[in-house]
């Protein structure tokens, strides 16, 4: 089966393609090699989670992929062009909160397409939509510190479709979410990724999530990272936490985790 | 339920009004007891409440002892005092903020800035005196120098204090350079650059006085250092009164305009 997948794979192109990444920061304490040798391909409107443990350089492959980092080795293709810089076509969502908080839901969900000087009336009606998507309609006049931490976070995702990007890096959107909250926005991403077909790239470290989530999981080594293995992941949607397939693969994910370790 | 909330916090707020009005008046109380009916001290170094109360009417109509009414003393002092404060918000504000943003204006900007920062803007009245005479345009640079300081320090730190992450996401979205300060750094500064016009009316307020004081014809200061030279002292805590009561009206003033300009209010 995992053969078939990779040959499935050969015959469409790459949306993203890192190629032998390897990232080092330099500094005064001593160099610290955070990304090694990384590489894996990502294809068009495909759901891809980087799972792996704590602190082993998930976001720097996403600000690596953005462009707000550049690679030390090795080099990344979005979409045709290598990255060398950060660019409108790649959306980001962060983990803590970044929301502008002296604008407006609206005013923050319309950033993108202002930056870009879409004219108003064009902008209200994007921003207007994906508010709608991420089921906030209603506050688009409230300000971000009115709202809860689950709902800033939909303010944040539908940030990042209203500049309609060709992909959305999401590092850890609800790793700051309390258990519940965090079930219904991984229903609601569901929903929404569903709904708004994109490449989305999300970092996560929580196997449930991923496993809920996913289209393919890419399990990464601990620091420094690289790929560990891939899962492709098929079962339908919207998936149940407690099937035994969902169940059964946690259980295998996990096992590997340990080994990365 | 909700107007009931609304009904216990106008109660409440009744509340701490009467209570401020009675420490007021318990303030004016032991002033008049120590006064008028202990005397305590005697009237032309304390005078009592009636008394300075009887020379602010008196003052609003008549020119006496020292050629100016209330009203011309408070106009000349607000004149100098909005002229230089004006000319160093303009100044100051884009300049911190240009100082944050370009290296190239800090390093030449620094230097020059860093001498002047710790000298106290009191000590500069002689020299604006030999400079400039006991004229408006003195005092105006004076005031200028002590707004000036404030405004640059403040908006300084508040554009270096922006979120790496909220530029991150700027440059995510494509956002220029310009842009940025624009939609970004200087939106976030706000509350940061309020405080530094806050900051700068004070001190300017407060060399504006010293320096009427020292050398002038008119305004507030001078008609306290009149009321010492002739001991009337009821003279005297009017000006000091009247400068309290400006203080009041201005950081009022202030709490509309920041309402109004700086949005959204504090990160959690």
């Amino acid at each position: 089966m995992e053969g078939a997948w990779i040959l499935m794979a050969e015959t469409k192109n790459p949306i993203i393609s890192c190629d032998h990444v390897s990232k080092t920061f330099y500094s005064l304490a001593g160099d610290h090699l955070v990304v090694d040798d990384l590489s894996f391909n990502v294809y068009e409107n495909e759901f891809v989670v980087l799972f792996g443990p704590g602190q082993c350089g998930k976001s720097t492959i996403l600000n690596l992929i953005a462009g707000l980092e550049l690679p030390t080795k090795g080099k990344i293709i979005v979409d045709g062009e290598p990255v060398v810089g950060p660019s409108p076509n790649r959306g980001m969502v962060y983990q803590t909160t970044n929301l502008f908080m002296w604008e407006t839901v609206m005013q923050n969900v319309e950033f993108g397409p202002s930056v870009r000087h879409v004219p108003r009336k064009k902008r209200r009606e994007i921003a207007q939509k994906y508010i709608d998507l991420v089921g906030l309609t209603g506050f688009e006049k409230h300000y971000p510190v009115k709202l809860s931490g689950g709902m800033q976070q939909r303010v944040g995702i539908a940030r990042a479709y209203a500049n309609e990007p060709k992909i959305i890096c999401m590092d850890e959107p609800f790793g700051h979410l309390d258990a519940q909250t965090r079930y219904l926005m991984e229903a609601d991403v569901d929903r929404i990724t569903h709904a708004e077909k994109r490449t989305v790239l999300f970092v996560t470290n929580n196997v449930e999530e991923a496993i809920y989530l996913a289209d393919r999981i890419i399990l990464l080594h601990n620091c420094p990272t690289s790929v560990h293995k891939e899962y492709k992941v098929d079962f339908p949607r919207p998936r149940d936490y407690t099937a035994p397939d969902f169940l059964a693969l946690r259980e295998k994910i996990t096992d590997e985790m340990d080994k990365t370790l | 339920m909700d107007e009931k909330l609304q009904n216990t916090a106008r109660k409440r707020r009744l509340q701490y009004r009467l209570i401020s009005l009675c420490s007021i008046l318990v303030f004016i109380g032991i002033w008049y007891l120590a006064t008028a009916v202990l005397q305590l001290a005697p009237s032309y170094s304390l005078p009592s409440p009636v008394k300075v109360f009887q020379t602010f009417i008196t003052k609003l109509t008549k020119t006496a002892p020292e050629g100016a009414t209330l009203g011309q003393h408070f106009l000349a002092s607000l004149q100098v005092a909005f002229t230089g404060y004006v000319l160093g918000v303009v100044i100051g504000v884009p300049l911190g903020i240009l100082m944050a943003w370009h290296k190239w204006v800090d390093i030449i900007v620094r230097p020059v800035f860093d001498f002047l920062k710790p000298i106290p803007p009191i000590a500069l009245i002689p020299v604006m005196i030999v400079l400039l005479g006991i004229t408006i345009k003195a005092k105006a640079v004076l005031i200028f120098f002590s707004t000036v300081i404030p405004c640059i320090l403040n908006s300084y730190s508040g554009i270096k204090q922006t979120k790496s992450i909220h530029l991150w996401v700027a440059q995510t979205f494509g956002a220029s350079r310009r842009q940025q300060l624009f939609t970004i750094a200087i939106p976030s500064a706000m509350p940061m650059i309020f405080a530094g016009l806050r900051v700068a009316m004070g001190s300017s307020w407060m060399a504006l006085v010293a320096a009427e004081l020292l050398a002038s014809t008119k305004g507030l200061g001078y008609m306290i250092s009149v009321g010492r030279a002739l001991l009337r002292s009821d003279l005297i805590i009017v000006g000091i009164l009247c400068l309290g009561l400006i203080g009041i009206v201005i950081s009022f003033l202030f709490d509309l305009l920041e309402k109004l300009f700086v949005r959204g209010g504090k990160e959690r």
